[in-house]
């Protein structure tokens, strides 16, 4: 097995579903970080079978909302002098603003300018537009999804 | 400030007022002929829409009202760059309430969240058309004398067709409802409106290819248009757009109370000869358009006390 030094003060977002590893650093905009970040791919788990993990070398204030909408299985470990101090566990946000984009080209939000996205979670558990009510539709995997500014 | 924007924005019983108040004005025109007098009403029609913004217009002139507004995005501000939320801010010191009419999907709602007036959807895109379902509803109730218990056939474009997602939207909430489904493959009824509003609510659907089939069994028949307008692709358009069509013929396998409704225009998807039978509801319908346009103006604007 590959390792990866343990850290002594940071978090660790773990049980992220295989795969999807790459795209929780991109919209949870890890990539804009300066301290040391580890994406780790198809680890082995006993629950799943195969998980991503993310390690960040610092505690910093990540978005829950973003998390909890990519994957509300995943936890996220507080660690402080290697140890783990707190456990946290996610929700299914009941509503993104500006976390996807609509991409109904018939939607308000295609043109307008200064518009916030919004989505609301709709009773089948999928997220749909606020605007034009069109479920999101996600991108490939692997793929960067743009997240708004 | 309340808005039309959908068309469950209105509770059953905040319906069940409005289409009170707009029987009572086709019963008595003359006695609401100023009930808004010195309102403005401005409609900002992002794209044609003849029928919709003469209705919004007659029903305010016979309000004692008056309009003012644009009838295509060329003729606005919108082809200058400005956005709906600016456009309407700016609305808003012109006139009492708005109608809307614009091609984007959720630019009324976009502009209710800006808007200092009440707004009204007169149509978005593909996607709702609050006040044809008000229209559909009140000539329902005029037909048979309740919005419960009945047996609902939509037919033609029911994927692209905004009138029959917010029309079943709508009558879902009552009880007995039953909706036959009648259209080809390419254009069913999108999953999302069976999973989302008919399934959760128990109400008895059922999906067929045959208008011939289905006809005895309906109480009122909602027919539409195949809109070229929605189709990416032409080719598609002509092989569908002749799919359904009601005859005088067909009429004869229908209940002799049935009622045939239409948001108009037709293209030939109801043949002439079918408009001297008494069971069709269309016209009557465009004029219940403009008394429900009246009621609608007078509940947004708290004139209908």
């Amino acid at each position: 097995m590959l390792n990866i030094d343990s850290i002594q003060n940071g978090l660790v977002i773990d049980h992220i579903k295989a795969g999807t590893g790459m795209r929780i650093y991109h919209l949870a905009r890890l990539d804009r970080l300066d301290c040391c970040v580890a994406i780790i791919r198809n680890a082995r788990s006993d629950k799943y079978g195969h998980k991503d993990i993310i390690k960040i070398e610092s505690v910093i204030d990540l978005d829950l909302e973003v998390l909890g909408y990519l994957d509300p299985n995943v936890t996220i470990d507080v660690i402080q002098n290697g140890e783990i101090v707190e456990k946290k566990k996610l929700d299914r946000p009941k509503k993104l603003v500006n976390i996807i984009r609509c991409r109904n080209p018939r939607c308000i939000t295609s043109v307008e300018e200064e518009i916030d996205h919004i989505f609301h979670l709709s009773a089948n558990g999928r997220y749909r537009c606020a605007y034009c009510e069109q479920e999101e539709r996600r991108s490939p995997e692997g793929r960067r999804d743009r997240r708004m500014d | 400030m309340r808005h039309l924007i959908g068309p469950l924005d209105f509770t059953l019983e905040e319906t069940e007022q409005l289409l009170d108040l707009a029987d009572a004005i086709a019963a008595d025109p003359a006695a609401y002929q100023e009930a808004a007098r010195h309102k403005k009403l401005a409609t900002l029609f992002y794209e044609p829409s003849t029928r919709t913004r003469l209705s919004f217009e007659a029903a305010m002139l016979n309000l004692g009202g008056s309009v003012l507004g644009f009838s295509s995005a060329d003729s606005s501000s919108a082809a200058k760059g400005e956005s709906v939320a600016d456009t309407i801010r700016v609305i808003s010191c012109y006139a009492d309430i708005a109608a809307m009419r614009h091609p984007k999907e959720g630019a009324p709602f976009r502009a209710a969240r800006y808007s200092r007036i009440p707004v009204i959807n007169a149509g978005d895109g593909g996607h709702q058309h609050p006040t044809q379902t008000l229209t559909d509803l009140m000539t329902i109730r005029r037909r048979k004398g309740r919005l419960g218990g009945l047996t609902i056939g939509l037919c033609g474009d029911l994927k692209f067709g905004r009138t029959v997602h917010s029309l079943m939207m709508a009558l879902s909430r009552w009880e007995g409802i039953r909706f036959v489904l009648i259209s080809p493959e390419e254009l069913r009824v999108p999953d999302y409106i069976i999973t989302e509003t008919i399934a959760p609510r128990g109400i008895a659907y059922e999906e067929v290819r045959s208008l011939e089939n289905a006809m005895p069994t309906l109480d009122i028949l909602y027919m539409t248009r195949v809109q070229r307008e929605r189709f990416f692709n032409e080719e598609d358009y002509i092989r569908l757009k002749d799919s359904y069509i009601l005859t005088a013929e067909k009429m004869k396998l229908a209940k002799e109370d049935m009622a045939v409704l239409h948001p108009l225009p037709r293209v030939n998807e109801i043949a002439l000869s079918v408009d001297g039978d008494p069971r069709a509801a269309y016209f009557e319908q465009a004029q219940n358009g403009v008394y429900v346009r009246m009621a609608l103006i007078m509940t947004l604007l708290g004139l209908e006390k």
